[in-house]
């Protein structure tokens, strides 16, 4: 497993296809094979919106409601972010997901030295409450959910955004928010960690024990196969790492004295569409499946709201490619089909240029007319699960479904989630995948069309999105600023209070909000979580 | 015996994303390389440390963030100031056609943007390598 793979004769006639999940697909698929596969028409599909969810978990899928596109934007200051949140709008965009800087994403403020050259670079900067209220000024944030793309230091983001929405006015039960706020997989994929395991995962248990009480309109978490699959893993384990680290979160609360009907109904999951067309229907399909059965079965959850697998499926990034660059924008219409075929609620495609740079305005909305033109020309809305039924797509979705609960054992075996990450296991499989697709890829037996074949030789010119130094100094003088006008008495008192309820492993959720309010910054936020919980020290895998 | 050429792979700075770092380690390593891969979140100072220590011949730095060009200008200084100057750097990522004239100005001597064949890399370094020895 690894690599998807073409078996040909000297003909160029397939003669076998290895999915990246390590299913083989068969020329002709008839009745027989849904019936070998164990298919049952009853048990397995039922109808859209009824369990086990396989058709979808609408009744009337994108009739009743089309999904919502929320590309991923953020770059230099709040301001500059603010304007392109609003073209985005203005063109029809239904969501917005917020792209955070690295020194934000890591708990730094923007004139911490380690900040130098990162600030606004790939997404927007914050550092306190004021650079919140400028991104999100005039956005109708009782009808536009937003997206906070940031892990470790989410429980902050969120105290941000209701602190944010408060003071503009929204009620607190109108506003929609959904933090990614999934450490494991950072820790497994992305980077972005700064506290160790246990501490990093009470927090997300205080974001989510939180939202159910003040925030119920609010996703607390946003679990992420994606950045799993974009670092190497096949779709069969996105999915199943995907779960494993979903049921951590869910034990987490469920510790706490919690109903799993009280609280898993906000959790969201992020999946990845590039590869093989059909393996990522497939995937979708059988993994809404499971999903309802893991919480039906393992958890004993009654509510049928709590069974859902709800999610964005988007991005694509890793099919994308450097060479011929435009080619990703039709690669994007594919991937971006996958997703509408797996009935997606939510989603957002990488930009056509983004192997080189953040995307450009006219990059952004060519990713948006891409999801319009799915929507309104040429018929996603029509049915619901267009392709149940398909002799191919019954038999592939239950060869997923063994494969996905195949890998999630292989968590359990190994004590779960925490204990495979903090050992090293899924990133030593992830990275080990990493380099056999690579190494397919370069020795031709995985095609990429303008890399491995079809090359042009010369390089396409990319209008290139311009970082603007300017941004990273008017950020740090407002920060400044900030600091200046704030009555900062309160502001040391209510770090001390945030420590102290960090230390008594209280909820710091509400602490997080009266420091926001009171201006206090990401990172003295970060600095007080770093004293009481320390910091991750990465398994070494090699 | 000849000596085997020792590589740091290094992620300096905040950007966490290790897929390539990790990749093309791996490339190394079955080049023959010794590689030691420094992990996430390196200060450009914690970088030279730890190449001073392991007695390296190539540092080659892993960025996708955008921020090569003041991440390499400031390695590039402090190596001078330390006069460690006997390491071979190279650089890998998301690194615009643009920008390599800049880098190599620095003193960046390999410059091998997403995309490059490993074969490509690893003969450069070999080579390299030999005409420094």
């Amino acid at each position: 497993m690894g690599v998807a793979r073409y078996i040909k004769n000297d003909k160029d006639e397939i003669l076998d296809v290895i999915l990246q999940s390590g299913i083989h697909i068969k020329p002709v698929y008839t009745r027989k094979d849904m019936e070998d596969a164990g298919f049952d028409p009853e048990k397995d599909l039922a109808y859209p919106g009824e369990y086990p969810f396989t058709r979808g978990i609408h009744p009337q899928g994108y009739r009743s409601r089309e999904w919502t596109t929320r590309q991923y934007t953020g770059f230099g200051t709040p301001e500059e972010t603010n304007e392109r949140f609003k073209l985005m709008i203005s063109h029809g965009q239904t969501g917005l997901n917020v792209a955070f800087d690295l020194p934000t994403q890591m708990g730094l403020d923007s004139d911490d030295p380690l900040s130098e050259g990162e600030v606004g670079r790939v997404g927007m900067a914050v550092d306190s409450l004021r650079d919140f209220e400028a991104a999100f000024r005039e956005i109708p944030l009782d009808r536009i959910g937003a997206g906070l793309t940031i892990n470790a230091v989410a429980s902050i983001m969120l105290a941000m955004f209701q602190a944010t929405s408060e003071k503009f006015g929204f009620k607190k039960d109108r506003v929609s928010a959904t933090p990614q706020n999934d450490i494991l997989k950072e820790m497994i994929g992305r980077g972005a960690w700064i506290f160790p395991v246990k501490p990093s995962v009470c927090l997300i248990g205080d974001t989510i024990e939180y939202s159910m009480k003040e925030l119920p309109r609010t996703n607390p978490v946003s679990i992420c196969g994606y950045h799993i699959r974009e670092s190497g893993c096949s779709p069969a384990q996105e999915i199943a790492y995907a779960f494993q680290i979903a049921n951590t979160y869910i034990e987490e609360v469920l510790r706490r004295g919690h109903s799993i009907d009280d609280f898993v109904r906000g959790f969201t999951f992020n999946l990845n569409i590039f590869g093989n067309l059909w393996e990522q229907v497939a995937k979708f399909r059988a993994a809404r499946k499971l999903w309802a059965k893991n919480l039906k079965e393992r958890y004993g959850a009654k509510d049928n709201r709590s069974l859902l697998l709800r999610g964005i499926f988007g991005g694509g990034g890793y099919g994308m490619t450097k060479a011929q660059p435009e080619n990703n924008i039709i690669r994007g219409a594919y991937y971006a089909l996958a997703a509408a075929l797996g009935g997606a609620q939510t989603t957002a495609l990488c930009s056509f240029d983004e192997a080189y740079t953040i995307p450009t305005p006219r990059a952004a909305l060519l990713s948006l007319r891409t999801f319009q033109i799915l929507m309104e020309e040429i018929g996603m809305r029509d049915t619901v699960d267009p392709l149940a039924g398909s002799y191919f797509i019954e038999t592939l979705t239950k060869q997923m479904e063994e494969k996905i609960v195949e890998e999630m054992k292989q968590v359990d075996e190994m004590g779960g989630m925490t204990k495979a990450v903090e050992t090293g296991y899924v990133q030593r499989e992830v990275a080990r995948q990493a380099y056999e697709f690579e190494k397919g890829v370069q020795k031709g037996e995985l095609i990429k069309v303008g890399v491995n074949k079809y090359t042009e030789g010369e390089e396409m010119e990319v209008e290139l999105h311009e970082y603007r130094l300017g941004s990273a100094e008017e950020q740090i003088r407002r920060l400044k600023e900030v600091k200046r006008e704030r009555d900062n008495r309160t502001v040391a008192q209510l770090l001390k209070d945030l420590e102290n309820a960090a230390r008594a492993e209280r909820n710091v959720m509400p602490y997080l909000l009266e420091c926001c309010k009171a201006y206090a910054t990401v990172g003295e936020m970060t600095r007080v979580f770093k004293e009481v919980y320390g910091e991750f020290k990465e398994p070494s895998i090699f | 015996m000849e000596r085997k050429i020792r590589i740091l792979v290094a992620k300096p700075g905040l950007d966490g994303h290790d897929r390539g770092a990790k990749v093309v380690a791996q490339a190394l390593r079955d080049a023959g390389m010794e590689v030691i891969y420094t992990g996430l979140h390196q200060t450009v100072d914690q970088i030279i440390q730890t190449a001073l220590q392991e007695d390296v011949d190539v540092i080659g730095l892993s960025i996708m963030s955008g921020a090569h060009l003041p991440i390499c200008e400031k390695l590039m200084k402090k190596m001078k100031e330390k006069e460690f100057e006997d390491a071979t750097v190279v650089v890998g990522g998301v690194i615009p056609t643009r920008d390599i004239p800049l880098l190599q100005k620095m003193g960046i001597e390999g410059v091998f943007p997403g995309g490059t064949p490993f074969d490509e890399s690893i003969k450069w370094i070999k080579e390299h390598i030999k005409q420094r020895t």
